[in-house]
Formats: C-alpha cells, sequence, structure tokens
C-alpha cells in the first residue's frame, strides 16, 4: 500500500500547485477538508498562501486542529508545511497577531529591511538556501540551490537545531526547520524545478 | 543571493501567442500551452500572460486556459486580463496561477486593490501600470480599455496602489513596447525609488546589455520582456528563447 498523503484543503491558496507536482512524481494525493481523512493519513503536506489570521480561523472553522494536533504531535506522523502552511507551524505570528498552531518554537515577523531600494518586501523571486544541517529532506540538494520565494513574512526560530536551512534577503532569515516529524519550507517546491520536485521526492520517501 | 527575475510575458488574443508593437500592429507568435512547455524545458524564472481582448470585451481571462497552464507550468505563473471582482481573482487562483495582474481596473477602481490584496494577500496581487508619453512628451498613466490617461503621474499612481495593498507593479512602457530600443531607465528608477514594494520593467528590452543595465540602474526587482523571449537572430524569426547566459548576467 503506498503512504496516504493528505493535502488539507482549508481554503487557503493554490493547492492544485502542490498537489499537480505529485501527479507528475506519479503520486496521488488525498485533498480534502474533512478531519476525518486526516486521521486515514500517514503523510500530511500543508500548503496555503493569503493572510495567517484567515488561515488559522479557517482551520477552526473547517474542525481540523484537533485532528491535526492528534496526527502530527501524538501519532508524529510527517508533516510538511509549505509557505504560509510552515508559518502556521509557529506559537505566532505578527500578521493578525494571533497564536500559531504551536508545534515549533518559533514566531512569525515582517520583514524588516534598511535597504528598502535593493531589498523590496514582499520577498519575491529566486533565492538560494543556506544548509544548516544533515536531513532525509534535503537529500541530494546542494547547498545554495536555488528555490522561489513569495512572502512578506518570515520566520524567527527560538530553537536554533531546528533550523533546517536559511536564506539571505539583506539579513539571513529561516527558510527551512525540521524538528523530528515536523518540516516546513518557506519557498514553493513545487515551482522551484528539480531542487523542488527532489526536496517534495525527499518528503514522500520518508 | 537574490537575484532579480527574467520574465517573459506572453500576450493572449484571439486563442494565440501574439507579439505588439507600441501596444498594435500584432503578430501571432504560436499556441500558448505549446510556448509554456517550450519555456519548462528553458527553466524560465516565472511567466507572465495576459489577454489583451478580455477587458475590451468584457470577459476574465479563459479560466480553463488558465487550468491548462497551470496543469502544464513547472514554474510559477500570473495571468491578466478582464479582473474585476473578487470572485474573478478565487477562480483564477483556484485554476492554478499563483498570482494575478490587475490593469483597466486598478486604474479606473483603485479601492478594488485594497479589497483584493485583504482577501488574497498582497503578495497575490499584481498591478500592471501602463504608462504612455502625451503629445507634449509628458509621461502619463494610459489605460488602455478606457482609452484615457489618468491625472496622476506615474510615480504618484504607483505609490497610491502600493498604499492601496498591491504586491508587485510592472511598469510598462507602452511607446518602447516592441521596439527592442531599451528600457525607460529613468521612468523606472523614479518609481523604485517612491515604493518599497517589487517593480518589474517591460517595454523596450533589446538585448541582454539592456536588462543588466535596467538592473544596475534602475533598481528593478522584475525584468520583463516579450520580443527577446520569441524572436530570435538578426532576422527576428519567431523562436521561443531564453539564453543561458541570461541568468548570468547578473553575477
Amino acid at each position: 500500500m503506498p503512504a496516504r498523503i493528505l493535502i488539507p484543503d482549508f481554503g487557503m491558496g493554490n493547492l492544485h500547485s502542490v498537489e499537480r507536482s505529485l501527479h507528475r512524481m506519479n503520486v496521488v494525493p488525498v485533498v480534502s477538508s474533512d478531519p476525518a481523512e486526516i486521521k486515514k493519513a500517514d503523510k500530511i503536506i500543508l500548503p496555503g498562501v493569503g493572510h495567517f489570521k484567515k488561515a488559522m480561523e479557517n482551520l477552526k472553522s473547517f474542525n481540523l486542529i484537533d485532528e491535526l494536533n492528534e496526527s502530527v504531535l501524538i501519532k508524529k506522523i510527517p508533516v510538511l508545511g509549505i509557505c504560509l502552511g510552515l508559518q502556521l507551524m509557529t506559537t505566532k505570528s505578527e500578521e493578525g497577531n494571533i497564536s500559531g498552531l504551536g508545534w515549533i518554537d518559533a514566531s512569525v515577523v515582517k520583514f524588516s529591511i534598511q535597504d528598502t531600494l535593493t531589498y523590496k518586501v514582499p520577498h519575491i523571486g529566486w533565492n538560494k538556501i543556506l544548509l544548516s544541517k544533515k536531513s532525509n529532506l534535503i537529500n541530494n540538494i546542494p547547498d545554495l540551490s536555488e528555490f522561489y520565494f513569495l512572502h512578506s513574512y518570515h520566520l524567527v526560530s527560538d530553537n536554533k537545531e531546528d533550523i533546517l536551512g536559511e536564506t539571505n534577503y539583506e539579513y539571513n532569515f529561516t527558510s527551512a526547520i525540521e524538528k523530528d516529524n515536523i518540516m516546513g519550507v518557506q519557498f514553493h517546491p513545487e515551482k522551484s524545478y528539480t531542487a523542488g520536485t527532489k526536496l517534495l521526492s525527499n518528503f514522500i520517501a520518508i | 543571493m537574490y537575484r532579480p527575475r527574467l520574465i517573459p510575458v506572453l500576450l493572449l488574443k484571439d486563442k494565440g501567442l501574439v507579439k505588439s508593437r507600441q501596444f498594435k500592429d500584432f503578430a501571432y507568435i504560436g499556441d500558448p500551452i505549446n510556448a509554456v512547455n517550450v519555456f519548462n524545458d528553458l527553466k524560465v524564472d516565472e511567466l507572465i500572460f495576459l489577454d489583451i481582448q478580455a477587458t475590451k470585451e468584457n470577459r476574465l481571462i479563459s479560466l480553463d486556459f488558465v487550468r491548462k497552464v497551470g496543469e502544464e507550468a513547472h514554474m510559477p505563473f500570473a495571468v491578466g486580463g478582464g479582473i474585476k471582482t473578487i470572485e474573478d481573482i478565487r477562480n483564477i487562483i483556484h485554476a492554478g496561477a499563483e498570482r494575478v495582474v490587475i490593469n483597466s481596473s486598478a486604474g479606473l477602481n483603485p479601492d478594488f486593490i485594497t479589497r483584493a490584496s485583504e482577501t488574497f494577500g498582497s503578495t497575490t496581487i499584481i498591478v500592471c501600470i501602463d504608462v504612455k508619453k502625451d503629445i507634449w512628451g509628458k509621461e502619463k498613466v494610459w489605460i488602455q480599455n478606457a482609452g484615457k490617461s489618468l491625472p496622476n503621474t506615474p510615480v504618484e499612481f504607483a505609490m497610491l496602489m502600493e498604499e492601496k495593498g498591491a504586491g508587485e507593479l510592472i511598469i510598462q512602457s507602452v511607446s518602447l513596447d516592441g521596439t527592442m530600443k531599451g528600457y525607460d531607465i529613468g521612468l523606472i528608477k523614479e518609481i523604485a525609488k517612491a515604493v518599497s514594494i517589487p517593480v518589474v520593467a517591460l517595454g523596450g528590452a533589446g538585448n541582454l546589455n539592456d536588462i543588466k543595465k535596467m538592473y544596475k540602474e534602475g533598481y528593478a526587482n522584475g525584468l520583463a520582456a516579450g520580443s527577446i523571449f520569441v524572436y530570435y537572430g538578426p532576422k527576428k524569426g519567431v523562436l521561443l528563447n531564453y539564453p543561458e547566459d541570461l541568468k548570468n548576467v547578473f553575477n
């Protein structure tokens, strides 16, 4: 039996890009807003684009939070957050000033840029990842690989050991985390050609 | 570490790809989905599709088309054409585009940009500002589909769009469109200095040097173009291309 990979649909942005890139790898995920599907999942990919507060409200109104906590914190199934999906795993965000899922010791802040002529916000485009530790998620992905970013807020990790990679945009910020079964990337692997496909297939293989 | 994006901008007309010169004289380029596949192989940074007839015909860019692009595109892409409502944006994102490009509606109804960015996040919303010189040579914000210009200067309008919640601006020079004479560096630089959101230059790029100059002197975060990505060689035959040198331009 292939692993059941769930992409929770909680009404936040473009889930289909992730779904399509999995299809290209001959992986068929379940895309669903049904909490019962979380219970059945072997792995979860949590994407998301948009406003942090709205995303948390949607997770609540779709009744997904208890099942997600159960799967990720108790059953400890592998979970990969992408972009806003990563940010939701933190304890709190400046965007809407509310609490996140609290799975990792980190918070989300807006870019604080000095040289505003060179470094515009949102951070949009291709940038490199500086790998901080070894991990199956980044197996065979060379240090300084380029990925596609699209965000105005970023993680500040309270626990250095959780940092899997950093990216420089005037200063270094946390662009990938890994804490046991909990993984997340700020960039969009589903839109990052070879390196992105590799990262997703690594997650599938975990 | 961070580098600007090089973005082919593809124009849709009667379901085919066309290239314009100064917003007219359309030449047929080819099939848009085929173009996505070619640009996949060339690993372009991003693609932008604009349906240039949608607003005039009072319709939205075809969602079926956006879905087809989404199925094929390995790269991030944005689409524009006839976007007037929040529902339009929702449908386009749901069909698979990362971002939307708003042009006429931004000029005619700036508050729409606020509602759009509050609903989808400013990262989703690109405003395309067309700039055209009037008969006195003064640069004006031009609304092609309304056949008129706005009273604001391009810089004022760019600042207004930032204030309303746009996440990125495309500054397109109508006079330089398709001429391959080089970007309007002065205009882009003036706008890049006035706003803190990314600015994409469009209109006039003719070679690698134009692109390099635009980035170094004009502070554009994105270098967009049509002609250089669809015409090739001294005779300017139609050939989709994305020279490998392009990515090294900034090193």
